[in-house]
């Protein structure tokens, strides 16, 4: 996703309807030349005028079920009936135009709340209805109840307090102050993604299945078996679940069928009753079926538990292509019923807030996103590429719907042709921030080199941000991020951390008395393993919290082998079991050293007492210091050997601490680098740091150059990114600016395509562009310094936006202006 | 060589994905000049005024445009913190030349890429370095372009010509008074050259900096046009293909640039402007009025 995250509600809302005429981008196929049809552009304003509300219906039901139940049975078949309990009563709706139909609250946009997890306190629940960043809505009357029913029980019992209650103090101490943070203290993992197999089977089938592995169960040789029959029949339940979920929709359909006067609508209502009575059942007969069905399938696990993030149907384009053509062929639909069917599910995703956070977090993080990232192109099973015309539908819808949910991202091989990257780059060039860029050729080798097998590894792909995964087959838990750059500065205060005051680390000695750059590293290496091995110790708790109290019986249906190996998704069920620390700030570390290496131990031209000095003072009255920094210190991101050396060496140290350890599931930890927005969090828990970055401005996202360090150019960056061994990862995440002005003309943007290729040569994982808009510049104009990477180009001339004059950088300003669309 | 700037990335610059290298030394004197620092062939100091600090550590605070223009180096200018003082032009020798493009040379090969000589005026360095660097280049498979006024010698035009792929031929204005006024020689050696090319049958693309008030108007490009199509039929063989014709809208990025050493921009005061997008149609019509392919950007 863009490390750009929106912050408030009116940047998430597009400013524009329908398609403008200026457009650069256009649409393939003539027939449905208006974009968007009247239905689509309807539901997709209703989606944008209905407000985000908190739903305490799904809490009020599992509440009251857990007191019933909790402690009767085991605790997959109390998930099992918990999920059932929640199809069986919660609030069914079908909005007025749609095809694809369910919601995960009673209504659009509603989210409910997961409090065996995590349970929001009243004051939680105020600051959400009322704060700036995405507000949740809740009524007060809502808020007693849930003061009233939901609260008082939970006390003691939630995920949250089994982990805050086991944790040490070191941890909780390192964890406060920013050194690293935890994905699962409040949300499930997620980072779930499918491969095709719903589409050839139904429900009905695996239960069939279900139950003869249960009939083959040794109850005497085998010592786990009666754990494996209640998962078992935990998943059978489950099944039953999803079907009386999609049977009530049927009924609902039937019912507004009969009430419903225009014929066109009664049709499709009684259309719709039929699909959700065959999915999630059968397998899906044609593309509306099989769309329901992965949206039931969506359903079913983001309302069992509350998965963070990217409950993702994975190749979407390849999974849909056989419906789509054999429809095409056999006359029974069009292109555009194709691809309005296919917008009605972009406009579900987008039906789909991610539920909040609780507590400070609930302050820090504006999240909006459940992070889909859809995968189009690519390569399939045999390593053929993928790309098909539901994939050139797909780029269509997104740029045409051009909403925050899902996101995109087009997968180029090297044998994917020109023609879809292209396409791709011509909604990147509309500037919304997608659809981002993968590499299988890389990912498929990071994947295989974790242990995958090959054709496994190619039906893999990125679920949410960058992270990969055998898509249907694995289970790979993102359990939170390290501040490489707040290790350093707890490195050069000897283990304290100067912001909290408090002792985090080791006491690896005065940096003072260093005499060489490599006591330095040697300190900073030493912190950093001593860090990452306070996250792995609670790592391996938390994984076994969620395997004895939320077991995820409807995913495991669909995650292979859970149901061979009668295991749950969260306690080693699927084929491959990873665990993933993801690294952030490998930019501004890196910068970090460089000036320390160079200033104060090869020049000499300061000591480290009067850079440690100056950051503690903010750099204030050391403007020329800072100065002098930031432009005489060869940084990441220039093609530059000096700097590049030492990201490698940070980046192959991160690895060599993290990889291989094993996990409480069979599997192992693996290392990727993804920031998501949290680059801004780690800068403002850190000081000022000697790379002459201020205190608590925002350290470098995921692989990227630190803001305003690389000044040669993309392919620069693309060759520094690329002296990264990145099959060392699970993923690695590169933002790049561009002017408009540079994706001009379709030449303009056939190079930025030869650029991602050639990134992807040097074994580039993921590159995605921000397409810098008028107000970006503006404010380069106020904060050159973070502005250096922007690139002008004109012909035969030679210069920086930031060496330009006010009144030159108004003039591109008023260019970009015009050239926004 | 003299060489002040060596751009990556460059996409307006010849076919591709490019490195531009900038060769320092001029003769010419156009009153729009975007890259006046490249004018002088030595090395000078420039001076960005928004990015001074005030710091004196240069030790000519505040009189920094005076004392370039008048002082040589002292070492403490290159210590300035925030590259407000910044030396323009370095030695290169071509072998180092060769280190820069070495480090593009894959999005080259991808992109259909390759080098651009340009300037200052690159003919001006055309010496063993110079050649050596072309050969080099060639050798290596990689595409050179010479982004030229064409205004030097015909023996060095043939030399480089010999071994360059393409050349990027300025065509200010065709009268040669005009052409006297505006760029301070006249243009009669360019397109004497320009002929010479065109008998050479080395590869070229016409590309007209358009400019209001200067070479915009009906009269120049009918002039233009038809000397393009004199230099297609006095070539011999019938290999040379009708050059194209690449139109660069005026702009007034080298008032910043001269601000930066100390001197004035268009000093005369001469009319500038940029066309409008239909006076950019208008000759882009005209020129395909006589089949010549003309398009907007490099």
């Amino acid at each position: 996703m863009s490390n750009e995250q929106p912050s408030s509600l009116s940047t998430l809302l597009p400013h524009r309807e329908g398609q403008g005429g200026g457009s650069a981008f256009s649409i393939k196929h003539p027939a449905n030349e208006g974009g968007m049809n009247e239905r689509i552009k309807r539901l997709r304003q209703e989606n944008f005028d209905t407000p985000t509300t908190l739903s305490i219906e799904r809490a009020l039901i599992e509440t009251e079920f857990y007191k019933q139940n909790y402690g009767t049975m085991p605790i997959a078949v109390l998930r099992a009936r918990n999920f059932y309990e929640i199809c069986k009563k919660k609030t069914i709706y079908i909005g007025k135009d749609e095809l694809i139909v369910g919601e995960r609250g009673p209504v659009p946009k509603a989210v409910p709340t997961f409090p065996e997890l995590t349970c929001h306190s009243v004051e939680d629940l105020h600051t959400l209805d009322t704060r700036e960043l995405q507000s949740y809505h809740i009524s007060q009357e809502d808020i007693d109840t849930y003061e009233r029913e939901v609260i008082p029980y939970w006390a003691g019992k939630t995920q949250r307090e089994r982990i805050f209650n086991h944790v040490s103090k070191e941890w909780e101490e390192a964890y406060h102050a920013g050194v690293f943070t935890e994905f699962m203290e409040q949300r499930a993992a997620g980072h779930t993604a499918m491969d095709g197999k719903m589409y050839h089977i139904g429900l009905l089938d695996l239960k069939e299945r279900i139950q003869k592995k249960i009939d083959s169960l040794d109850f005497i040789y085998d010592p786990e078996a009666t754990d494996k029959q209640q998962e078992l029949e935990a998943m059978a339940i489950s099944c039953d679940a999803a079907i009386l979920f999609a049977e009530r929709h049927a009924e609902l359909a039937d019912k507004m069928a009969a009430q419903e006067s225009d014929p066109q609508r009664k049709k499709e209502l009684e259309k719709i009753a039929d699909v959700c009575r065959w999915v999630p059942a059968h397998a899906p007969r044609d593309l509306w079926e099989a769309i329901q069905m992965y949206w039931f399938v969506h359903l079913g696990t983001v309302t069992e538990l509350n998965g963070w993030d990217s409950m993702n149907p994975g190749h979407l384009d390849q999974h849909l292509f056989p419906f789509y053509q054999k429809g095409v062929e056999e006359g029974t639909l069009t292109r555009d019923q194709a691809k309005e069917l296919i917008s009605c599910l972009w406009i579900k995703f987008n039906n789909q807030p991610a539920p909040p956070k609780v507590g400070v977090t609930a302050l820090e993080s504006g999240t909006y996103n459940d992070f889909t990232n859809i995968n189009i192109g690519g390569v399939d099973r045999n390593g053929n590429s993928a790309a098909n015309e539901v994939s050139y539908i797909i780029l269509e819808i997104q740029e045409e719907l051009h909403e925050l949910q899902p996101g995109l991202s087009i997968h180029i091989a090297e044998n994917t042709p020109d023609d879809f990257l292209l396409e791709g780059i011509k909604v990147i060039r509309q500037g919304h921030g997608y659809p981002s860029v993968f590499n299988p050729d890389t990912y498929v080798k990071e994947m295989t080199r974790a242990g995958k097998s090959l054709e496994d590894a190619r039906e893999g792909g990125c679920s949410g941000c960058i992270e990969v995964g055998a898509f249907g087959k694995e289970a790979y838990l993102l359990t939170g991020y390290l501040n490489t750059p707040k290790i350093l500065e707890i490195t050069l205060h000897n283990g304290i951390d100067p912001e909290t005051g408090k002792k985090l680390g080791l006491e690896t000695g005065d940096p003072r008395s260093f005499k060489t750059f490599e006591e330095l590293y040697d300190a900073w290496h030493k912190q950093m393993v001593y860090f990452v091995n306070l996250k792995l110790s609670v790592n391996n708790y938390i994984e076994r919290m969620f395997s004895l109290y939320a077991p995820a019986t409807f995913l495991s249906l669909f995650i292979d082998d859970c149901i061979e190996k009668g295991k749950d998704y969260y306690s080693g069920g699927a084929r491959y079991n990873t665990t993933y620390i993801q690294c952030t700030g490998l930019g501004t570390i890196t910068d970090c050293f460089t000036t320390l290496k160079k200033h104060v131990f090869e020049d000499q031209r300061y000591t480290m007492d009067e850079i440690l000095e100056a950051c503690r003072n903010n750099w204030e009255h050391e403007e020329v210091m800072r100065a002098y920094i930031r432009n005489h210190t060869p940084f990441f991101g220039n093609d530059d050997e000096y700097a590049d050396s030492i990201a490698v060496r940070v980046y192959d140290d991160l690895v060599d601490a993290i990889e291989g350890r094993p996990n409480t599931r069979g599997g192992q930890t693996h290392l990727n680098m993804l920031s998501t927005t949290c680059h801004n969090y780690f800068g403002s828990v850190c000081g000022a740091t000697p790379n002459g970055r201020f205190a608590h401005f925002a350290i470098s996202d995921g692989t990227s150059p630190a803001h305003g360090s690389d000044s040669h150019g993309p392919t620069a960056v693309v060759k520094s990114l690329g002296k990264l061994d990145q099959t060392k990862s699970g993923g690695t995440l590169l933002n790049v600016r561009f002017v408009p002005n540079l994706l001009k003309r379709e030449e303009d943007m056939r190079k930025l395509g030869h650029l991602i290729r050639t990134y992807f040569r040097h074994g580039g994982h993921h590159i995605q562009f921000n397409i810098v808009d008028t107000a970006t510049l503006l404010d380069a104009q106020k904060h050159p310094d973070q502005y250096r990477d922007l690139l002008v180009r004109v012909a035969g001339y030679s210069d920086y936006f930031n060496d330009m004059t006010e009144q030159l950088q108004n003039e591109i300003i008023a260019r970009t202006e015009n050239e926004e669309v | 060589m003299i060489v002040f700037d060596i751009k990556r990335y460059a996409i307006n610059d010849g076919p591709g994905i490019r490195t531009t290298i900038f060769f320092k030394g001029c003769p010419l004197r156009c009153v729009w000049c975007h890259n006046p620092e490249s004018w002088r062939p030595q090395p000078e100091w420039l001076f960005k005024a928004k990015k001074c600090i005030g710091c004196n550590t240069c030790g000519i605070y505040p009189n920094q445009l005076e004392v370039i223009r008048t002082m040589n180096e002292e070492s403490s200018f290159y210590d300035c913190p925030t590259l407000a003082l910044e030396l323009c032009g370095k030695e290169w020798s071509a072998e180092e030349l060769l280190e820069e493009v070495e480090k593009e040379r894959d999005i080259m090969r991808d992109s259909g890429g390759g080098v651009t000589l340009s300037g200052g005026e690159p003919l001006r360095q055309v010496g063993p370095q110079f050649l050596h660097l072309l050969r080099e280049l060639g050798k290596r498979g990689i595409h050179r372009a010479v982004d030229t006024t064409l205004y030097a010698s015909a023996d060095t035009v043939s030399a480089v010509a010999a071994e360059a792929d393409l050349f990027l031929v300025d065509l200010k204005v065709m009268d040669p008074e005009k052409h006297r006024r505006y760029t301070g020689v006249s243009n009669e050696r360019i397109l004497d050259n320009l002929r010479l090319l065109a008998r050479l049958g080395t590869p070229y693309q016409i590309r007209i900096p358009l400019i209001v008030g200067v070479n915009a108007d009906e009269e120049n490009i009918e002039k233009t046009a038809q000397f393009i199509l004199s230099l297609g039929t006095s070539s011999s063989g019938s290999s040379v293909q009708q050059p194209t014709v690449a139109l660069l809208p005026y702009h007034e990025m080298g008032r910043d640039k001269h601000a930066r050493r100390g001197t004035t921009y268009n000093p005369e005061g001469i009319e500038l402007s940029t066309p409008s997008d239909a006076a950019i149609e208008r000759c882009i019509q005209q020129f395909a009025n006589h089949g010549i392919k003309a398009s907007i950007g490099g």
